[in-house]
């Protein structure tokens, strides 16, 4: 008989994924209200944004090719899967053993891939102005992140995600430099990855400095829906591919196995949920308090920025090495 | 506090100093050159108290107090009041730009691993590992103070090398003795008000603190 339960939590997170990337959304939004002395339109506002754009109605140009129809679906599908390979609730995902932090960052790549031909397809200048700003913005960050995630996974031995919580859950905990250089670019590739502030402004749409939302400006409907909650589902991963290598205490390192039992599957899921619940909280005050005190930059500047990060996690891999 | 502790957090302050020095090397603005300065001596300042502890050797502390006192509040205070005496342009112009620096910064780093890695096998000490930190320190003041075109920033350069010299002297030998150190910080107060004289002869012969200028300085053929 196949095991039941990995498929069981792992169902368990994907739903989570689907139904907590929009709400860490609208509590960040929040969170920006309260910071600028606005009144927020609530945490389940982005639900709302969501069901309203999928009611409407699909227009597409009229030279518009499969791609272009197709990418949305792509974008989805590509970034829940993503979903269900990084260790959010548990450690023993079916999925987790099938790709490492590198196919991961593949993903990512793909997404990045395919939104920037969809906003070449059209053949408008905004689209293709922010595919070109966000191919300049993936090839900086790309290797960064890489050099970020391969400073943690020298320390533990191990490209899974998986495996690496585990190392760092179940090692005894030592000051090291490295991981606070890797954090620290981890955390400023995140910033460049997911469209905030102050490398893109998720809520601008105003010509010179968008970038992520140039790229998208010709979806609408469904299509813009779907986009929309995958850029969520995004900014969701990236903090819960944080806190999985950084600060994975919380997350439940069962066997998820008949043997253990429901019960106590049970109770370490639940745990694990509201850890998840209290670190996103928290991560959300970080993100906002980085975001209102920077203001956006040149894009020009970026490349140094990215630069910077990139710096951090060589320095992070070099003092693992000279350090430690 | 155990020996393994002390050397974790003094790995973390060697940690710290490099940062600071790449961070002096990519600044921008002359007041945060400035902080980014006063934040590498309090690193050192912490990480000298930690070797004290460390070793046992109690001079180390006296050294401590001594780098606390002039290279985070007096050499700090002294150039914060030359560059507001002197009006200086408050953008850093450098004849490198910023990403190329980085690169050839981190090639430093890994250079000075490399060149320390043998002296590492000899010593037995617990913070040994931060010698080719300390090194890289040197180099990067080194290469500060070649990319940049600013005397002000060139002195900043300097006394990030000094910093690394000092880091070198309590990390690979648990601190020289007591009456160097003191005769070490002397010279850095005494050469800080020099540079602070030589600024002001500069500013007035050249109406600038550019180096260039001083290409000037060769007689007619």
């Amino acid at each position: 008989m196949i095991e039941l339960y990995p498929f069981l939590i792992e169902a368990i997170q994907i739903l989570i994924v689907l139904l907590f990337a929009p709400l860490f959304v609208g509590w960040i939004r929040m969170l920006k209200c309260w910071f600028q002395g606005r009144t927020s339109a609530g945490l389940f506002q982005p639900y709302r944004d969501i069901v309203k754009l999928f009611h409407k109605d699909v227009i597409l140009a009229e030279n518009a090719s499969w791609l272009f129809r197709f990418t949305p679906y792509l974008v989805f599908g590509v970034t829940v899967l993503a979903g269900g390979i990084i260790p959010i609730l548990s450690l023993s995902l079916p999925f987790a053993t099938v790709a490492d932090v590198i196919a991961i960052v593949a993903l990512f790549a793909i997404v990045r891939f395919f939104t920037a031909l969809a906003g070449m397809d059209i053949g408008t200048a905004f689209g293709g102005m922010g595919s070109s700003r966000e191919m300049m913005i993936g090839s900086l960050a790309e290797p960064a992140m890489l050099m970020a995630i391969f400073t943690v996974s020298l320390i533990s031995q191990t490209t899974s995600l998986s495996n690496m919580a585990d190392m760092l859950i179940h090692k005894e905990f030592i000051l090291r430099p490295s991981m606070a250089f890797a954090l620290l670019a981890f955390v400023l590739i995140s910033l460049a990855e997911t469209g905030r502030i102050p490398v893109d402004n998720p809520a601008t749409h105003l010509e010179l400095t968008m970038i992520h939302e140039a790229m998208i400006l010709e979806y609408s409907g469904r299509h813009l829906a779907l986009i929309e909650w995958a850029g969520m589902i995004k900014l969701f991963l990236f903090t819960t591919i944080g806190i999985a290598s950084f600060f994975p205490w919380g997350i439940s390192t069962l066997p998820s196995n008949a043997a253990i039992g429901g019960l106590g599957n049970l109770i370490s899921i639940s745990a694990g949920i509201i850890f998840l619940i209290l670190k996103l909280g928290f991560l959300g005050i970080g993100l906002i308090l980085i975001e209102t005190g920077l203001a956006k930059m040149r894009i020009f500047r970026v490349p140094e920025f990215l630069g910077g990060a990139f710096l951090l996690s060589t320095l992070g891999m070099l003092s693992y090495f000279i350090l430690e | 506090m155990s020996i393994n502790l002390a050397a974790q957090i003094n790995s973390i302050m060697a940690a710290l100093i490099l940062l600071t020095a790449f961070g002096l090397l990519v600044q921008r603005r002359m007041y945060g050159l400035l902080h980014l300065f006063a934040w590498q001596g309090l690193f050192l300042s912490v990480s000298t108290a930690i070797v004290g502890y460390v070793s046992g050797a109690h001079h180390l502390y006296i050294s401590s107090i001594l780098t606390l006192a002039l290279k985070v509040v007096l050499i700090p205070y002294i150039l914060h009041f030359l560059i507001r005496q002197l009006h200086i342009h408050k953008e850093v112009e450098q004849l490198v730009n910023v990403p190329t620096t980085m690169l050839i910064g981190i090639a430093l780093v890994i250079f000075s691993y490399y060149l320390t890695a043998p002296i590492r096998e000899l010593s037995t000490l617990v913070t040994r590992s931060t010698l080719a930190v300390a090194l890289a320190t040197v180099m990067l003041g080194l290469l500060m103070m070649i990319t940049r075109r600013h005397a002000v920033t060139q002195i900043i350069g300097f006394l990030a090398l000094e910093n690394g010299l000092f880091f070198a002297a309590t990390s690979a030998t648990y601190g020289m003795p007591l009456v160097v150190e003191l005769g070490v910080a002397l010279d850095i107060l005494i050469a800080a008000f020099i540079f602070g004289i030589f600024f002001f002869q500069i500013r007035t012969t050249f109406d600038s603190l550019d180096v260039e200028q001083m290409t000037k300085l060769k007689e007619e053929d």
